[in-house]
């Protein structure tokens, strides 16, 4: 993340963390997630290089709401294993970005670095149709950014998909060290 | 076309924090593709006129507003409803012009910059500049041509955003939108 300069021209860091819930309609989000989209395919050649720059972005959303979401929602304690912190994105993170729970987890059943966060109708997907000849082309790789990089900042890196599957599932697959790190702990 | 029955009534909302972190991520993506800050304020601009265009439909059906009688009743329809309706907040309308071509939208709080402060390189950024770009597209798809601009910007240290207004004249010709 780039670094953040503040030189008194703003009071944001005098701002207090919690604060009452400001909401705007889906309406304006999503017509903005749509010009989003279509600036990114303006300069694209690929869908998977359209799914690259839409993750770009929601890493930059993510890496920006995890440590917030932290404090609010866990009065800034930290996850520590896999399972917890799958679990606070799950519930914790869905709720507040998208007003409920992410409908399931899952993990794979002959691996065991790969989750699946699975939505049937993610809001980010509501308004959005596939056109044919892109049909692979799943837009919560936005919502795949944002989780990658709370995974990442949060000590748990690991390279987040987004796919075509039962609605749309995030497919979530850690790095090695992370699992042995998780297992180790459980032998304590 | 066929249209949902709980269309006009179902106005749902959500976190203001993911749209604006969004708009953000956006606007971050745009200076990092454009050579220079002009170029990123028309992009945007761009980009809120397409959003405009679309939007109007969707406010139309939803707020059941009908036709203004003249620009004081759209400043206020576009204060009091519109911006309530997609963005949450309500803009004061001040400072007309005496003829009454002319006016300001006072935002004491912009739900775009949440969170935002500029760095001392993108002095010449318009960072809420979609706005601009909405209400041009909305308006000409009323036939209404205006001018948008931004005249003041919590963002470079005003106290308040004061977005300014002007009609520029009605468009006659009722071309289909898309045709350019």
């Amino acid at each position: 993340m780039d670094t953040r300069f503040t030189r008194g021209k703003s009071n944001i860091l005098e701002r207090p963390l919690t604060r009452p819930k400001t909401e705007v309609s889906v309406s304006a989000f999503a017509l903005l997630f749509s010009e989003m989209v279509q600036y990114c395919q303006s300069r694209v050649y690929s869908v998977s290089e359209l799914q690259t720059r839409l993750a770009d972005m929601g890493q930059s959303v993510g890496g920006s709401l995890l440590d917030v979401l932290v404090l609010r929602e866990k009065n800034g304690k930290r996850e520590t294993k896999v399972l917890n912190i799958l679990l606070f994105i799950k519930v914790n993170v869905w709720k507040a970005l998208f007003g409920r729970e992410a409908d399931k987890l899952e993990q794979a059943n002959d691996d065991d670095k790969t989750y699946y966060i699975i939505e049937k109708e993610p809001l980010i997907n509501a308004y959005i149709s596939v056109p044919k000849e892109n049909s692979t082309l799943n837009c919560a790789a936005f919502t795949g950014g944002v989780v990658e990089a709370m995974l990442t900042h949060s000590g748990f890196p690991a390279k987040v998909t987004a796919h075509w599957h039962k609605g749309t599932t995030l497919m979530i697959k850690f790095d090695e060290s992370v699992i042995a790190r998780d297992k180790a702990l459980d032998g304590r | 076309m066929s249209r949902q029955s709980n269309r006009t009534t179902d106005n749902k909302k959500m976190n203001s924090e993911l749209f604006t972190l969004t708009y953000g991520a956006l606007v971050t993506q745009l200076c990092k593709d454009y050579e220079n800050d002009e170029e990123v304020n028309k992009q945007l601009d761009k980009m809120g006129y397409n959003i405009g265009v679309r939007m109007i439909e969707d406010f139309l059906a939803r707020s059941s507003v009908g036709r203004c009688q003249d620009f004081r009743e759209t400043a206020d329809v576009i204060a009091k409803v519109a911006f309530k309706m997609y963005l949450g907040v309500t803009p004061s309308v001040t400072n007309w012009s005496p003829a009454g071509d002319e006016f300001s939208l006072i935002l004491e709080t912009n739900p775009l910059v949440d969170f935002v402060e500029l760095p001392d390189n993108h002095n010449a950024l318009v960072y809420s500049n979609l706005l601009c770009g909405v209400l041009r597209g909305a308006l000409e798809m009323v036939q209404m041509a205006v001018d948008v601009r931004f005249a003041q910007d919590t963002l470079r240290g005003d106290n308040v955003t004061e977005i300014r207004m002007k009609f520029i004249k009605r468009i006659e010709e009722n071309l289909p939108a898309g045709d350019e």
